[in-house]
């Protein structure tokens, strides 16, 4: 690098203008710049061309084929009209609450309870953990002989019970129950681990001043616990909130029937469509690309609003 | 004092108990999977359910090879997985190198915009990097699924942060005093000083590439030639008509390269992933 020639040192005046630092900076680095510039393009090409596309493309009327029709807002008007969509959202949503509240009190409690049991404490994390980095599909699968209104365990453990038999994958609510148990599997034990990680930075003499004011276990949690944990529950918030409300192979695994019906229909009335499956199916089974890119942009918008709307209630309840 | 040490063994028992079902739960739906793979279509429809073991493993395992390429999507899978693990490390690491160690016009602009590209929702690009996949031909080949995935912002963003605390700048120093160039410094001092960061990301990536499903499925076109987890949903796909002590077999053994991974790691992903969360 201290090698350059010379001649390639641009002139003293030359140098002192703004317009020349950057490109003696650039020579001088170019080394710096090829090492990260793989994934700069990569992003190029796999992110920021085809996001801009999908914008142009939103505008557009297009079956992937032919020649693409300028359509105005028209996608979007139809959009916030398409009451399928709305379907879908609603579906989401459902579903991610059904999954996210109990899962959410349940780590809690699960972790409450690992930071004071000693033993065995690495155990209890691994097995914990291990549904969540199973694949989704083979999870899925499994659910779905759980859930079965043939033969399904739930069934079966409701007749053992007296119970009257449910439908599950064959009625709305019991699709949405089946999904949100599934996804409620997979990340319970995931967030109580990140609840014990934030639980344990929380100094224990705070714990002994608490015990000392005679305050019980009940209320240490809510008075000291809780609101020190604010930063990771929001972290838990958010992490459960961008993928939950982007669910996709639960439901399409779950409730793919048979090889002649859409395997994105989500089941019977689309009980189970949610927005990313909806995208798909308006995509990739009705070829119509201009208004998946529309859906897409509709998905976004849900997400961030979620995101923020989660943001804030998780700040004012601290404030409170 | 005798009661409360009494008491205090007593809630600890309660307290394992109540672990021990959380434990129970998670590990259930496995244990069910080898169950129904274990059966013939017709013990699994019976009432009531089984809950031992039969004797029919490896006819179910005939079945499954014998309706799809069991071991050819395994193949593929490990190509993908395998490949964009090597790459996702090095081009990464390079990258976290360069943000965590020097000085360079733009590195805030770039590094911003790094994070920016966090955010964005995989959908969002999705038919427009099919189109362009499409155009230049590589729809139905794994390069769909190896060269988009080759390096991340996850990655770059994880891995800097673990080599502005492991990598002294004495060190570097010392080593371009030896007459060591920017890749000398990165391959002998840097790489070796961060093995255990690589390991977490190497066991993520290779996790998440295996598990993926989405994009696979959409940009796989040949049912010939696909990853596990498609190749896995198509079997599920005709659970009307075939039988499900197959489904559950293909089910189970995808499962176990994955388990393995997961075995070998689990003290850095677990510990690792949940000390990321808290600082951020």
């Amino acid at each position: 690098m201290a090698t350059l020639p010379a001649v390639e040192k641009p002139p003293a005046a030359l140098a002192d203008t703004p317009a020349a630092k950057p490109r003696t900076g650039f020579r001088k680095h170019w080394h710096l710049y090829a090492a990260i510039s793989p994934f700069y393009l990569l992003f190029l090409a796999f992110g920021l061309i085809p996001v801009g596309f999908s914008l142009y493309l939103s505008f557009h009327r297009w079956d992937g084929l032919g020649s693409m029709e300028w359509a105005g807002l028209a996608q979007y008007q139809y959009l916030l009209t398409d009451s399928d969509f709305w379907q879908s959202i609603g579906n989401t949503i459902v579903i991610w609450a059904l999954a996210t509240f109990p899962m959410i009190f349940i780590a809690m409690v699960a972790a409450v309870m690992l930071n004071s049991a000693v033993r065995f404490k690495n155990v209890y994390r691994f097995a914990y953990f291990l549904p969540n980095v199973t694949s989704i599909v083979a999870v899925a699968i499994i659910f779905g002989s759980v859930f079965s209104t043939n033969f399904g365990l739930m069934n079966a453990l409701l007749q053992a019970v007296g119970l009257d038999q449910v439908a599950w994958l064959n009625t709305p609510w019991g699709i949405k129950v089946a999904i949100a148990t599934l996804m409620t599997w997979q990340w319970t034990g995931y967030n109580a681990i990140i609840f014990l990680a934030g639980l344990q930075t929380i100094p224990s003499d705070l714990y002994e001043a608490a015990r000392i004011d005679g305050a019980g276990p009940v209320q240490t949690f809510f008075r000291v616990t809780l609101p020190l944990m604010r930063p990771v529950l929001l972290f838990v918030l958010v992490v459960s909130t961008v993928t939950g409300l982007q669910s996709f192979a639960e439901p399409q695994v779950l409730l793919q029937t048979t090889a002649n019906e859409s395997t994105f229909s989500g089941g019977p009335d689309h009980a189970g469509r949610t927005m990313v499956l909806y995208f798909f199916q308006q995509t990739f089974d009705n070829n119509d690309f201009g208004y998946g890119a529309a859906v897409a942009w509709g998905i976004f918008l849900v997400v961030v609003l979620f995101s923020i709307i989660n943001w804030r209630l998780v700040r004012r309840r601290g404030e409170a | 004092m005798a009661s409360t040490i009494k008491g205090s063994r007593r809630r600890g028992i309660a307290l394992h108990a109540v672990l021990v079902l959380g434990l129970l739960l998670s590990a259930f739906p496995f244990y069910w999977a080898v169950i129904m793979s274990t059966h013939t279509s017709t013990e699994i429809f019976s009432y009531p359910p089984k809950l031992l073991p039969g004797p029919h493993f490896l006819e179910n395992v005939r079945h499954l090879f014998d309706n799809i390429d069991f071991f050819g999507s395994m193949l593929n899978s490990l190509l993908v997985a395998v490949s964009v693990t090597v790459l996702v490390l090095f081009f990464d690491s390079l990258a976290a190198f360069v943000f965590a160690k020097f000085e360079f016009p733009g590195r805030r602009l770039l590094f911003g915009l790094l994070m920016a590209i966090f955010m964005v929702p995989a959908q969002l690009a999705a038919i427009p990097q099919f189109v362009i996949m499409a155009k230049i031909g590589w729809i139905g080949s794994m390069t769909a699924l190896i060269v988009p995935a080759a390096a991340n912002a996850f990655g770059i963003f994880w891995m800097r942060q673990y080599m502005k605390g492991a990598i002294h700048d004495e060190l570097l120093d010392a080593s371009k005093l030896d007459g060591a160039g920017f890749l000398r410094q990165y391959w002998h001092v840097a790489l070796p000083v961060v093995r255990p960061g690589l390991a977490f990301l190497g066991i993520f990536t290779f996790m998440a590439q295996w598990n993926d499903y989405a994009w696979p499925l959409i940009a796989l076109t040949n049912p010939d030639n696909v990853t596990l987890q498609v190749a896995l949903s198509q079997l599920n796909g005709n659970h009307g008509t075939t039988d499900y002590g197959m489904v559950m077999t293909g089910a189970l053994l995808a499962l176990v390269p994955l388990l393995i991974v997961f075995a070998i790691g689990a003290r850095q992903i677990i510990g690792d992933l949940a000390k990321g969360a808290v600082r951020g």
